[in-house]
């Protein structure tokens, strides 16, 4: 557990309605559910979820802190809009989803194996480290070997033609293998984002027992 | 009609409903000079439209009797038919209305023997049932209506159909030079009990109203057990007019929610709890009920009624808003979709029939009226001391059953008579 983490705890215990208000994008609109099904039954994703949006603002007020925050449910959400389209209440659904996700993953807590945490984060380095422009060969790449050489050599060659095609269309550069192009000042774009990281870490940390 | 008396003295009622009724029988009882009007060709309002009515399942025809001898009885209370108010301007103690009539092509002679009716060969989707079937160019809007007295509908005037209705009326009775009469009234007080309407539930995208023939709402089914309704009193699948045994009903189709009415309309619980109880007296221990629902709002005594209901083993009650409807094209089902909120299990549920528990919105837009008067943020007349001699009665004011419609409604008389004993 990391130390931001374990100090949370403390200070929260029972009170996971309360952090999530704090902390989570949207968050203090997890009161407002009235447990209406809605969303639930409407999201495309569903029967794949362990716990549909219903239950999860259940469980946060029930104070299930590690099975909301560790739960892979939310990172399934394809920001389809249908739930906030139907919602009784108009709750932001969606953006309350993106933010506990958002939440767990900075906190550490986001689960290992799932596709989609794993993908944020390459294509978030990718960014960075690519001088604020994504480099799509490389991050094309790094998704073929997510899971091994093997299944990467495997997936290349089956994505063979598509590759060719892009090239022919002048879609991809082979050339962006070697560093590829970054925006103007890409120096000034990390600092804004390395301020803004800092900003946020300041916020998190206010709530820090 | 230009006959018609009022001074400053007379207490205006607007809606023949069983609020506008009752409003204008409690002032005119007190001897008050009251003049009750409604825009239709009949009074009675939507209870009329009902079979039976909660809490005691009894019949509002038999209520309707009543009021109907109360009215005939009092000489002081005058109904127009056929009216819309269309200005009020003044103040307390002096309102002057502006009222347009609507031609019936019907006078006073008529003996509602029926023969125009017969002669005449339109149709038209019958209001009464809304729209399940249809009815004569020539008629009566139904068999309790009051006046008592036929109807030419105004798109037969000019055709045949017109002159056929007038050559078999032996009573000389229908007139087709009547035309639309604007009149004005000076009266003391003024009290809307213009009541609601059903919330348009094709606007619901996700249950389908306009798209499977097998999801009706709850006014449809009350005029599906009429014995002498559209469907001779059976419960009967639009698609194949199949009797339908296994019904779901939906709550809260159109209210407490912000894409459609925010508010709840209080009444929609229990009158599901009631319809249960068609299915059961249609159907015995084959008619199932599956109330899908968000929580059940059966304020004070109507809950013995939920009680009853819950005991009854046909009656399934399922937690959950449903999220959407499909249809099962082979058999015309359609098939509810959602999950529930006791346990968070998914279901597919196909039924015969759907009915959905449609909300309530107020009947009329009183800001486009151009009338001076509060309205709440859900379109119902505030009570507010601005709006003077002004005063709602019954589903005007909110989303009320017939008993608490009633209520408020004497209460709106007693407001009236106070206004018109303050002038002089
Ligand atoms: C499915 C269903 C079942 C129900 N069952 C029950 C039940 O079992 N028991 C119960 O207690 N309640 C029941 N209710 C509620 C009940 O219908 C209402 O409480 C009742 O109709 C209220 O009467 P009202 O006179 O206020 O309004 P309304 O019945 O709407 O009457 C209003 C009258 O005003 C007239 N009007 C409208 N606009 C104008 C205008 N501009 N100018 C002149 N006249 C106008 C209308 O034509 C109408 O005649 C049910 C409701 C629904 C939806
Ligand atoms: S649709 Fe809205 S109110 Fe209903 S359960 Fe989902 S979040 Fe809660
Ligand atoms: S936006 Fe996300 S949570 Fe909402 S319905 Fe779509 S996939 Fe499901
Ligand atoms: S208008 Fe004439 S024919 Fe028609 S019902 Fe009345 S009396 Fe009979
Ligand atoms: S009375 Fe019941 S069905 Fe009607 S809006 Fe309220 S909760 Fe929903």
């Amino acid at each position: 557990m990391s130390q931001l983490n374990a100090t949370k705890v403390e200070k929260y215990r029972n009170h996971f309605l309360r952090e999530v208000e704090a902390n989570v994008e949207e968050g203090h609109w997890v009161k407002m559910c009235m447990q209406c099904g809605v969303c639930s039954g409407s999201c495309p994703l569903g029967p794949y979820w362990e716990h549909p949006p219903q239950e999860i603002f259940m469980m946060i007020r029930a104070g299930k802190r590690e099975e909301v925050l560790k739960s892979s449910s939310m990172w399934f959400c394809t920001s389809c809009y249908n739930c906030i389209a139907r919602c009784p209440r108009e709750l932001p659904i969606t953006h309350i989803m993106h933010g506990l996700a958002h939440y767990a993953k900075r906190l550490g807590l986001a689960p290992q194996n799932q596709a989609t945490p794993k993908f944020a984060q390459y294509f978030w380095d990718n960014l960075y480290n690519g001088g604020g422009r994504v480099n799509e060969l490389k991050l094309g790449l790094s998704l073929y070997f997510m899971n091994g050489l093997v299944e990467g050599i495997k997936t290349a060659l089956k994505m063979r033609k598509i590759g060719q095609g892009m090239y022919f269309s002048k879609r991809m550069n082979p050339f962006e293998i070697f560093g590829g192009h970054s925006c103007k000042d890409s120096q000034g774009l990390k600092a804004a984002l390395n301020k803004a990281r800092e900003i946020e870490e300041a916020k998190a940390a206010q709530f820090k027992g | 009609m230009t006959d018609v008396v009022a001074t400053n003295q007379t207490i205006l009622v607007v809606g023949g409903g069983i609020s506008g009724m009752t409003a204008a029988l409690e002032a005119a009882e007190c001897g008050k000079d009251v003049i009750l009007l409604e825009k239709n060709p009949s009074i009675g309002g939507r209870v009329a439209q009902l079979y039976k009515y909660f809490p005691k399942l009894c019949y509002p025809t038999c209520g309707m009797e009543i009021n109907l001898r109360r009215i005939k009885a009092n000489p002081k209370l005058r109904v127009i038919t056929l009216a819309e108010v269309t200005k009020v301007t003044g103040d307390a103690g002096n309102y002057t209305v502006d009222i347009t009539l609507q031609p019936r092509y019907v006078n006073n002679n008529c003996t509602a023997c029926g023969a125009c009716s017969e002669a005449v060969e339109a149709q038209f989707a019958n209001e009464y049932n809304y729209g399940l079937n249809q009815r004569k160019g020539a008629y009566l809007p139904f068999y309790m209506a009051y006046p008592q007295r036929y109807v030419v509908d105004p798109r037969i005037i000019g055709t045949a159909d017109a002159e056929k209705a007038k050559s078999a009326c032996k009573y000389d009775a229908i007139d087709l030079n009547m035309s639309t009469q604007n009149i004005q009234l000076t009266v003391g007080a003024v009290i809307w009990a213009t009541g609601w309407k059903p919330f348009d539930a094709n606007k619901i995208q996700p249950y389908g109203y306009d798209r499977i023939p097998n999801v009706i709402t709850s006014v449809e089914l009350e005029r599906m057990m009429d014995p002498l309704g559209p469907t001779d009193g059976k419960i009967l699948r639009p698609s194949d007019q199949k009797e339908a045994k296994n019904i779901a009903f939906i709550q809260c189709a159109g209210s407490r929610d912000r894409n459609y009415l925010k508010h709840c309309s209080r009444m929609c619980c229990t009158a599901t709890l009631k319809q249960t109880t068609y299915v059961r007296e249609r159907y015995g221990d084959a008619g199932k009920s599956s109330v899908y629902y968000i929580d059940i709002r059966a304020i004070d005594r109507f809950d013995d009624l939920y009680q009853k209901v819950k005991a009854d083993p046909n009656v399934t009650f399922i937690k959950s808003k449903v999220a959407n409807i499909t249809l099962d094209k082979a058999t015309g089902n359609p098939i509810l979709n959602g999950v529930d909120t006791e346990g968070y299990h998914r279901y597919n549920n196909p039924h015969d029939l759907v009915v959905l528990a449609i909300g309530m919105e107020p009947s009329v837009d009183f800001s486009r009226l151009g009338i001076d008067i509060k309205v709440n943020e859900h379109g119902f007349i505030e009570a507010d001391p601005s709006n003077g001699g002004l005063f709602a009665a019954g589903c005007a004011s909110d989303a009320l059953d017939v008993n608490r419609a009633v209520q408020h409604a004497t209460a709106s008389a007693l407001r009236a008579i106070q206004v018109v004993n303050q002038v002089s």
